[in-house]
């Protein structure tokens, strides 16, 4: 797929371009990944109480990385005796010197900002080039903005003293470990609070390495505690009754479930959760710029994001060309080796999430949509999808309604800006959408009809610590970053 | 109420109806239920609501959110102001109704009066400086503007308090109302009537029909099918007992509803609102759009 024979009228044959690239890959030198890894629990690494371990591996090759522990419900008891300890202390420090901890991880999240970034292409699968200038500078933001924050709460609008919530059971998903680890934490730690984090099962690494992280800035122990284990470790700690706020990033169902599961009690819940985000392009739109953005929107992380823009809209006088222009774009994406940094596309997360995609695009297929792919050839192990559209898309087609988590992007048509609202709001989703177009009254006046939580305009997949994100309707409540994220760790 | 000494006057009884989509029904079901004043004394019957009048109200809500969430906040101010201002003039008859419900003196029942017409001209004045409060601009780092803004949930099912029949109803309503929500309102179940009156000064006051939507009866029995309603956006569970408030959160969760959870404690209504009312059921919408650049010196001169 490297190659440009996808575009048949003036390809050479497959291999003989005269630009081919040559493998670039990043040097996993800078990782020493140990063997085995514990939980961290009171600034201590220890084994589950019940000895339990699963393995966590690398996607690309599944090659298995290490061996981590599984908490269980005495563990995770353990974990929030410990935050709760360290709350007391850590809630009475001056907002001075929590805000200086943040700075120091920060500054350290930067300092090891390469081995993280490969540590985390290894263990996630995605291209380290996003590793490298997203997902690693942009949780090392997080910790500096709201590093800030600490010292500045009494200004943030929610009264002149406000206080912290307690003990923040965190559950977070692994399309992004370590930035979702950041978007929970540092607000959560800016704010007085302590926290006992649940990484995804199949990307444990990242939060452990930032274990060392807290170490390495002499963050009290017990302030941050990171247990590993699949969603019944997850289950266990947002039930835990000393838990006084629970935050999920993740599927809508498990949002529902976790909404039952809190009702009442006291808990303050923030859920981030699913997405089928619309990309409108309205004709006057330039074409070339709105590809860049619809190959942003979807093929990001493989398109396993939750505000992925995964439904194209595109209205129906450009709609020939600009899907022409943009299967001559996909043509050119380099799927492959994610340490490689020519790398575009890297590995799906898991052979579960594999088999999902492969299931809804099935469905597609069989519903009637038509598939398209770029020709793309696919490494012999690991697990991979190649960028894929669909065409002829209806709006009842599954394909058009369910979150794929993957690189599949449903194509749709519209002739009015009143019909792209219509279609871009009928999901019950409201995360994202993005909008393209030249007339800055059209775009305020679409931008202000669509129910999502975030609009991008001639823009698509841009994040920022001061920038509040979060969904309309069952894309879940709450916001995370900027002053509006501090909301959901305070007791107001 | 009525003078049977034969002495003066036979007065004229009030038949209370339901608010819903600007009109008067009585509930679809037939049914009503009796209303007593704190002495147990008789002193109106009130529609008994049925599953089906909480539908009604719910079709009758989201009908107005285009409208209502439509309109400038100027607008809204104006029309919430309004409704102090009918509130005022038919002050007394809220005095009478309050003073029953509650059983107050009449002296503490009209500062109840005052101070929930008071509330209504508070949040009248909150409509077109909530975002601001709430919304701004965020500094990104790049070539972004970037810019919060608070929009109305939608259709929100509003649980009034049991105890406080027209303060607490008001500081209720008024905030759901005030940021562009539509209401379906279910009236304290054993002190409705100011509720109902209410529904009568909302109708003259220039709030488009089915923004305010008020329902009488029994509180669990109206508030199950709201709480499961897939086309209701949040709920307030302020008139809920702890168990109750539980199960209707429980329902809630199917479509994610924006919860408000009953207070810890007994609320005091009299106390400053603050905003977390109006919050609560606010999204936050973010925009973001590149900046471009006018050329290399930064200027287009």
């Amino acid at each position: 797929m490297a190659s440009p024979h996808s575009d048949p009228s003036s390809a050479p044959a497959a291999g003989a371009s005269p630009f081919a690239y040559a493998p670039a890959p990043e040097s996993r030198a800078v990782v020493d990944i140990a063997p085995s890894y514990g939980l961290f629990v009171d600034g201590e690494f220890t084994e589950a109480a019940d000895g339990k371990v699963f393995k966590t591996i690398a996607p690309a090759t599944e090659e298995v990385l290490s061996e981590v522990a599984q908490a269980g419900e005495e563990d995770v008891e353990r974990a929030v005796r410990a935050a709760r300890r360290a709350f007391e202390k850590w809630s009475a420090l001056p907002g001075s010197a929590r805000a200086k901890y943040l700075f120091r991880i920060a500054r350290i999240i930067q300092e090891r900002s390469r081995e993280l970034a490969v540590l985390e292409t290894l263990d996630n699968g995605k291209p380290i080039k996003e590793t490298r200038d997203f997902d690693v500078p942009q949780a090392a933001a997080h910790f500096f903005y709201h590093a800030g924050w600490a010292d500045k709460l009494a200004h943030a609008g929610y009264g002149p003293d406000p206080r912290p919530v307690g003990v923040a059971a965190q559950v977070i998903p692994w399309n992004f470990p370590l930035l979702m680890l950041a978007w929970k934490i540092a607000p959560a730690l800016a704010t007085g609070n302590t926290v006992v984090l649940k990484p995804a099962e199949t990307t444990p690494l990242s939060a452990l390495f930032f274990a060392d992280v807290c170490r390495q800035a002499g963050l009290p122990k017990g302030v941050v505690n990171i247990v590993t284990g699949d969603g019944s470790t997850g289950a266990a700690l947002v039930s835990h009754p000393d838990v006084d706020k629970v935050a999920f990033t993740g599927s809508t169902e498990v949002g529902k479930a976790i909404a039952r599961q809190v009702a009442g009690t006291r808990k303050k819940v923030t859920l981030e959760l699913g997405g089928k985000g619309a990309n409108i392009v309205f004709d006057d739109a330039p074409i070339d710029q709105a590809v860049e953005g619809i190959v942003t929107g979807i093929f990001f992380n493989q398109g396993q994001v939750c505000c992925a823009g995964s439904r194209l809209l595109v209205q129906e006088s450009v709609a020939e060309e600009l899907i022409a222009s943009l299967k001559r774009r996909l043509g050119t994406l380099r799927l492959g080796d994610p340490l490689d940094k020519n790398t575009d596309i890297g590995a799906i997360n898991s052979a579960q999430q594999l088999a999902k995609i492969r299931e809804l695009t099935g469905i597609g297929e069989a519903e009637g949509a038509e598939r398209w792919s770029p020709e793309c050839e696919l490494p012999s192990s690991g697990y991979w999808f190649a960028p894929t559209l669909f065409t002829g898309v209806s709006q009842a087609h599954t394909v058009a309604q369910d979150e794929i988590f993957g690189p599949v992007l449903s194509v749709l048509t519209f002739r009015t800006p009143g019909e792209a609202v219509a279609k871009a709001n009928n999901t019950p989703y409201g995360l994202s959408a993005g909008v393209w177009t030249e007339k800055g009254s059209r775009m305020l006046a679409v931008a202000d009809r669509l129910r999502a939580g975030v609009v991008w305009a001639n823009t698509f997949n841009k994040f920022d610590p001061t920038s509040p994100f979060g969904g309309y309707k069952e894309s879940g409540y709450g916001r995370e970053g900027g002053r509006h994220g501090l909301e959901a760790y305070l007791d107001v | 109420m009525s003078d049977s000494s034969g002495q003066g006057r036979l007065t004229v009884l009030k038949t209370y109806k339901l608010y819903v989509a600007g009109k008067f029904p009585r509930s679809e079901s037939g049914r009503v239920y009796e209303v007593t004043d704190a002495k147990g004394r008789w002193r109106a019957n009130a529609p008994l609501s049925s599953r089906k009048d909480a539908r009604d109200a719910v079709v009758a809500a989201r009908k107005a959110v285009g409208g209502w969430s439509g309109a400038t906040a100027y607008n809204r101010g104006q029309v919430l102001y309004r409704v102090a201002e009918m509130l005022e003039g038919r002050a007394d008859q809220f005095v009478r109704e309050v003073a029953d419900a509650e059983g107050l003196s009449k002296p503490k029942a009209a500062a109840v009066v005052e101070a929930a017409i008071d509330r209504w001209v508070w949040y009248a004045g909150w409509t077109d400086k909530i975002a601001q409060v709430t919304g701004g601009a965020n500094p990104v780092a790049g070539p972004y503007f970037n810019h919060s803004a608070p929009e109305p949930t939608g259709v929100v099912a509003v649980l009034a308090p049991q105890d406080s029949s027209l303060l607490g109803l008001v500081s209720v309503v008024a905030p759901v109302v005030a940021t562009g929500n539509t209401a379906v309102v279910v009236a304290s179940e054993d002190r409705p009537l100011p509720a109902l009156s209410l529904g009568e000064v909302l109708a003259t006051s220039d709030v488009p029909g089915g923004v305010v939507n008020v329902l009488s009866g029994r509180t669990a029995e109206i508030a199950a099918p709201l709480a499961a309603h897939q086309d209701v956006n949040g709920i307030d569970l302020t008139g809920a007992d702890a168990a109750l408030a539980r199960d209707l959160e429980i329902a809630a969760a199917d479509n994610l509803k924006r919860v408000l959870r009953p207070a810890a404690g007994a609320p005091d209504w009299t106390a400053d609102p603050g905003t977390r009312r109006m919050t609560s059921f606010l999204e936050t919408k973010t925009v973001w759009h590149p900046t471009g650049a006018l050329g290399v010196a930064g200027s287009s001169y």
